[in-house]
């Protein structure tokens, strides 16, 4: 990875001042040992009215690969594949960041004791980064430092020019131009912002991330546009540490073992609502319904199939009526998350013998679930291929058969009135279908006939004269209970 | 039953039961049970006591030590071991809880009873240190309570009790152990298990003599097996009676009761029965016969056994079915289990009980043969048949061969009896609407193979399957086998190169391989195609497509079919595109002849899908090009600075060629990766190559010698005119033959030369084990110098780089690869095979959770 910066002089202040800033030698060619690799700074260019000084930080990618983890079961590195071909060695990541200020640390801090009155002057500053990782795209660089005084030039890097239809890289050539900065507070925005613009496969935190932010970021971030943007990236690297310690492997594996991406798989949980919980106004409304329908039916005891993260189940937990609450979930993330959710580790012992979770699928029948009063299938079918619909309805309405079930679903005539929702497209990646009203009504009542229920619907959400709700409920209970009573004796 | 006073009594005890030692503190249980019990058969509750509370005569841990007892006892049972409770039980209250245990795994209860006098009690309590402050009441206490209790030992629900009086009878008695009467594994047969009669006496004797019997006797010495219900309804229920109980009497003919009988037989005894359900002609029927008759029948019936186990346990035959947690016990439930069956209480449209859906649920190992529902055809689900084909109802009788597994059967002569339903099959839906049960793939489990012995599977790793195979996967029915994971060569230690053939044709040498075949390794996707002959051959035997628990979605036609990758998700997300390729291949498998020839009308397939980047995009996109995306972005530049650099004399000449170096590498790789790539239109440029064909209707193809699969592959191709299939190319080493060795080699630098991904290695005889006996790998990789920079990073063919990679360790790999291989064998046998789907789905699962297990994925 490669990064140069270049100033303009005159007779009276050289630009080979530049080497005194950087306590590097404009005459020579340098190498610094760092974490990952071998800095060298050179110089391509050196005299009174140009100067140019370079950084080439070789990253070794073997060795990158081979930290921490040793022989282990069979010599397995616990990471992935995309590990070993990575774009570290060339692209401008964090690394580079961390590069810079080792090589640069004086300079960083604006030190020098040769030119005191120029590191701490403006002066024309120009900075290459022929290769820079940047999540969002040149439109993100322009607003991370154009604020801060740059004149920005961010043009994309295409994937690969055989195949113009792949469309751009994540990668920008960067070019940076300003004559109202000075040195140090150059390599401070660099700093920062490099692993700010970084995609979010990070290999390395340290615990005083804040504390280094808030130094680097002194006398600038505090007034940045988009300084929330930035603090939250930065630090969330820190969340991508945890998050990568708790990620799923066994997941990880299956999808190389596919040629596929990880986050095409292990996709169960919307990353967005991992962190915290920012409930849609539609998301409320649905699982308000959900327990409203639930108390109406005299539920005690409650399935909720297709947990998710535990939102429900917390609902329902809240109301003593429901004597016992049981959430499954195929997704072991989604689980791990729901048991933080609920505290499960810290709550009473009185509490905590009315929730249990489970993973589970409802692709097979599962004795565990039978004789409940209820299930829940909230958003839940429309994540399932079609063709393998009629093993969720036997599992649930023919093997577990509870008295009542819930369902909901998108209503796909809805989503016209959703103006962030390009016209044909699904409301998530997974959806797999999302049906009209007439559909899932048709659905529902196959579904009721074939397995001795009874079907209402309710709408949920403001329920549009022309296109209907946006997410629609059925209700069935069961017509002839002795059914469920032999069952559960 | 008294015990009467005389030498050396002999006292029966089951095989399978709970006995318990009832006796006076210091009456010498302990010594008893010693004496005539395996040491780990006796529970003793000093030893429980012991157990929670460090002293085995701390009676305040008595409560505890009692559920440590039961719940030894609870376990040893349900694992079908006898269990001596070694316990005072003088009192009702703590031999009732015992009793329940009994029931609760369904064994007989045995009491034994020492009654020895109070004096001698209470001198071997002296004795023993840790009893000798035992105070006399207590013993006098216990000897009151047995007493008490003795008259109403049987009462209480004993099936065999046994009182041992005085010191005398109880050192000279002898415990003989005695077999169930359900346990008849010992007889092998072979057996003709025989469906339900109902005085059908015609139908009988044709389909006795269709199996061979003249008279009741087989010449070949066979054995006939009736599975009851004997009687009712038919024309001639006392003949049916009459040629069963000859043969049972003469040993040619075991029989277990069905309900009609049962019910007979209460009214043969006197007990008020109503005379429904065609008990009225059976009854009528008996009048003509003679008294004396009437007493054999009475007693016959009286003297059969709800079920038996034969066959070394591999057969259980009953009336109603059986779940495998009943087979070879004895209770009043399993009689009634085995009789009646299971019924969910609800009555269906026709006034009739709504039979539970046992057969469904069944797991276990042993085939069950049984009867009881009347069903159009006897067909076998999850390791049961049902024989009652409704002969009385004017459909026909049925018999089952065993060990062969033929069915014989003989039509109604006509209707005998309007059924009041018609007849249908038991299961919900039909063959197609049968899901699989979580509790066959959920958790720890270990699988067991033909070829490899137990294969286990850790719970983290059945935890990710799930996941992948619930959410992504194709539907389990259309998915009968994945791949097995391949290990690469042992690494080579040739300059440059970090595999190369040498290595593979040295360890097939040193595995007793002669003769290996090398196939070109194809630059495309993994996919394994399921083809059928049309989309009835599918819905026949793999029940998809117009099931009638479909969600309505689903279109008339049906898959005919599937396309899907090595984690099982479907190669295409519409089901048309699938359609149209699995058209291609149908057509080429007519036209190859190969349906009539290999006598099936499913085939499965195991192929390479091309290009990769069909499926791979986001991976190539992701990955591949950005790096080389970003390779290609910053080299330029930093050439030219350090020239530049160099140019003003700067010392940067070795880090200026080692850049160049890495642009060349990261050039290379972006070569390497940019030839899986091409754009194709539809199906326009899509190839597949098949290489191997996996299974057909009765034959697990994967064990085909390697030149025979080609042969019937090239057929395949040459008779493909879309254009789709792609040949393999292959080349046969000796591995013993320098020369043939050197032309191997020749073969694959020449095709890794060109840009080849390289070749895999395999044994001519696809299945072949060491002269130690062990498996040896189905193949093994080679992969080419410039495919493995997609692997291992363009820069890896560095030598410093490369004497790290080196540093690689392949037994995991090699082992996974073993494990994978068996499940996957296991899979297309039990395919073949005809076996039920959640046993074929068992080993297909296997193979995807051990896909997650850790190992280095560049290997």
């Amino acid at each position: 990875m490669f990064v140069t910066i270049s100033t303009t002089g005159t007779a009276g202040s050289p630009a080979t001042d530049l080497g005194y800033l950087l306590h590097k030698h404009p005459g020579k060619a340098q190498a610094f040992s760092t974490s990952h690799g071998t800095a060298h700074v050179f110089y391509p260019e050196a005299d009174a009215e140009r100067c140019t000084a370079a950084l080439l930080l070789e990253i070794d990618p073997v060795a990158l690969v081979r930290r921490g983890k040793g022989k282990g079961r069979g010599g397995a590195p616990d990471a992935a594949l995309a590990q070993y071909v990575n774009d570290r060695p060339y692209a401008a990541s964090s690394l580079l960041a961390v590069a810079l200020s080792s090589v640069f640390s004086s300079a960083l801090r604006g030190v020098c004791n040769a030119r005191p009155e120029r590191a701490a002057a403006p002066l024309p500053l120009r900075i290459e980064v022929p290769a820079l990782p940047a999540r969002g795209g040149p439109e993100i660089v322009r607003r991370l430092f154009a604020p801060l005084g740059w004149t920005v030039t961010a043009d994309p890097v295409p994937l690969d020019t055989a195949f113009p239809e792949w469309g751009d890289s994540r990668y920008v050539r960067l070019l940076l131009e300003s004559e109202r900065l000075t040195l140090a507070e150059a390599l401070r925005h660099l700093y920062v912002l490099l692993p700010v613009l970084d995609d979010a496969k990070h290999y390395w935190v340290s615990a005083d991330e804040v504390d280094k932010l808030l130094r680097a970021g002194e006398g600038w971030l505090a007034e940045h546009p988009e300084q929330k943007l930035i603090t939250s990236r930065y630090l969330s690297r820190r969340w991508s540490l945890t998050r990568q310690a708790m990620e799923r492997l066994e997941l990880v594996r299956l999808a190389e073992a596919d040629d596929s991406e990880v986050e095409d798989i292990d996709n169960a949980v919307e990353a967005e609502t991992e962190t915290e919980e920012k409930p849609t106004p539609l998301a409320v409304r649905r699982r308000d319904a959900i327990v409203e329908a639930l108390q109406a039916s005299g539920a005690a005891r409650v399935l909720d199939l297709g947990c998710g993260q535990g939102q429900l189940v917390q609902a329902l937990l809240k109301d003593p009526r429901f004597t016992e609450i049981v959430g499954v979930d195929v997704s072991m993330r989604a689980l791990t998350i729901a048991s933080r959710r609920l505290k499960l580790d810290r709550m009473g012992e009185r509490q905590a013998a009315r929730v249990k979770l489970l993973q589970g699928s409802l692709a097979y029948t599962d004795r565990r679930l039978t004789g409940y009063d209820a299930a829940v299938l909230s958003e839940v079918i429309e994540h399932l291929d079609l063709p393998r619909l009629p093993a969720l309805e036997y599992a649930v309405f023919g093997a577990a058969r509870p008295r009542t079930v819930l369902v909901t679903t998108p209503n796909v005539e809805y989503n016209v009135r959703w103006e962030s929702l390009p016209a044909g497209h699904v409301r998530h990646g997974d959806h797999r279908f999302e049906w009209t009203r007439e559909e899932f009504r048709a659905w529902a009542h196959a579904v009721a006939g074939r397995h001795g229920y009874d079907v209402e619907f309710v709408p949920v959400g403001p329920d549009d004269p022309e296109v209907g709700p946006p997410t629609q409920m059925a209700v069935f209970v069961q017509r002839n209970e002795t059914g469920k009573e032999a069952k559960a004796a | 039953m008294t015990g009467t006073q005389h030498e050396g009594r002999a006292l029966p005890v089951t095989d399978l039961s709970l006995v318990v030692l009832v006796g006076a503190s210091g009456s010498g249980k302990s010594t008893f049970a010693r004496k005539h019990f395996k040491p780990t058969e006796v529970i003793s509750s000093d030893f429980c006591r012991g157990l929670v509370s460090d002293d085995e005569n701390d009676q305040s841990a008595t409560r505890d030590a009692f559920d440590v007892l039961h719940y030894i006892a609870g376990k040893r049972l349900a694992a079908g071991r006898r269990t001596v409770v070694d316990a005072t039980s003088v009192q009702q209250d703590s031999r009732r809880q015992l009793i329940e245990l009994a029931r609760k795994y369904d064994v007989l209860p045995i009491a034994i009873v020492l009654d020895v006098p109070e004096e001698v009690c209470a001198e071997r309590n002296a004795a023993r240190t840790d009893r000798a402050d035992m105070p006399r009441r207590v013993i006098q206490r216990h000897i009151r309570e047995l007493r008490r209790s003795l008259r109403h030992l049987e009462r209480e629900g004993f099936r065999k009790v046994h009182v041992l009086r005085g010191v005398e009878e109880t050192e000279h008695a002898t415990v003989v152990t005695e077999k169930r009467y359900n346990d008849l594994t010992h007889l092998t047969g072979p057996f003709d298990i025989i469906g339900d009669i109902h005085g059908c006496s015609a139908e009988l004797e044709s389909l006795l003599s269709e199996l061979g019997y003249t008279d009741g006797v087989h010449p070949q010495g066979r054995t006939a097996v009736f599975v009851g219900d004997l009687v009712d309804r038919g024309p001639d229920s006392p003949g049916v009676l009459r040629r069963v109980m000859a043969m049972v009497k003469s040993g040619n003919a075991l029989c277990v009761p069905g309900n009609h009988e049962n019910k007979y037989g209460r009214h043969l005894k006197g007990r008020n029965v109503r005379h429904t359900h065609g008990l009225a002609e059976t009854v009528a029927q008996m009048e003509q016969e003679s008294e004396e008759f009437r007493t054999e029948v009475r007693q016959f019936l009286d003297g059969l056994v709800s079920h038996y186990v034969l066959d070394g346990g591999r057969l259980v035959v009953c009336h109603a079915g059986l779940p495998e947690k009943y087979h070879g016990r004895t209770s009043g439930r399993v009689r009634a289990h085995a009789l009646y069956g299971e019924t969910t209480g609800e009555t269906d449209e026709f006034g009739l009980p709504v039979r539970y859906p046992w057969a469904e649920d069944y797991r276990g190992r042993a085939a069950v043969v049984y009867g009881h529902t009347p069903v159009p055809e006897a067909t076998w689900l999850n390791n049961t048949i049902c024989l009652d084909t409704g002969a009385v109802f004017g459909g026909k009788l049925t018999a089952l061969r065993w060990p062969e597994r033929e069915l014989v059967d003989v039509p109604a002569e006509r209707v005998w009896y309007e059924p009041a339903r018609p007849l249908r099959s038991e299961a919900p839906g039909g063959h197609d609407g049968r899901p699989l049960d979580l509790a066959d793939v959920h958790g720890r489990r270990a699988v067991e193979t033909r070829h490899a012995g137990m294969v286990a599977v850790r719970e983290e790793n059945a935890a990710a399957a799930l996941e992948v195979m619930s959410r992504f996967a194709t539907d389990p029915r259309l998915l009968p086998y994945l791949p097995p994971t391949m290990a690469p060569t042992a690494t080579s230690a040739q300059d440059g190169y970090l595999e190369h053939p040498v290595e593979a044709f040295a360890q097939y040498a040193r595995d007793g391989v002669a003769r290996v075949v090398c196939e070109e390794k194809h630059m495309g996707s993994r996919a394994v195609a399921l083809v059928c002959r049309d989309a009835e051959a599918a819905r026949r035997r793999f029940g998809v497509g117009g099931a009638p628990g479909a969600g309505g979605a689903e279109s008339g036609g049906g898959p005919t079919g599937s396309l899907y990758t090595r984690t099982g998700r479907p190669f295409f997300d519409d089901g048309r595109t699938t359609e149209e390729i699995l058209g291609r291949l149908r057509s080429a498998v007519t036209d190859a002849g190969l349906w009539d020839e290999l006598g099936t009308d499913w085939l499965l397939l195991d192929a390479e899908l091309m290009p990769w980047s069909l499926k791979a995009t986001g991976l190539l996109r992701g990955q591949y090009a950005a790096v080389g995306a970003a390779a290609g972005a910053v080299f330029p530049g930093a050439l030219a600075a350090l020239e530049a650099a160099a140019a003003r004399g700067a010392d940067v000449d070795g880090l200026l060629d080692l850049q160049r170096e890495r642009a060349a590498d990261a050039a290379a790789f972006t070569a390497a990766y940019r030839r899986y790539c091409w754009t194709t239109e539809g199906l326009e440029g899509v190839r597949l190559a098949p290489f191997q064909l996996l299974a057909a209707q009765g034959r697990n193809l994967a064990v085909l010698a390697h030149d025979e699969q080609l042969a019937l592959i090239d057929r395949l191709v040459e008779h493909d005119g879309s254009g789709l299939l792609q040949t393999t190319r292959r080349l046969y080493v000796d591995t013993g033959d320098p020369e043939s060795v050197r032309a191997g080699v020749d073969w694959w630098l020449e095709m890794t030369g060109r840009g080849g991904e390289g070749m895999v290695v395999k044994p001519l005889g696809a299945l072949v084990r060491n002269p130690e006996g062990r498996l040896v790998q189905p193949g093994i990789k080679c992969r080419g110098r410039e495919y493995l920079r997609i692997v291992y990073g363009p820069e890896y063919t560095r030598p410093d780089n490369l004497a790290r990679l080196r540093q690689r360790f392949l037994n995991h790999k090699r082992s996974l690869a073993l494990r994978e291989y068996a499940l996957g064998l296991e899979a297309l046998d039990r395919l073949a095979g005809g076996e039920p789907l959640w046993r074929v789905h068992e080993a297909v699962f296997g193979v995807l959770a051990l896909e997650s297990e850790p190992v280095d994925p560049r290997l």
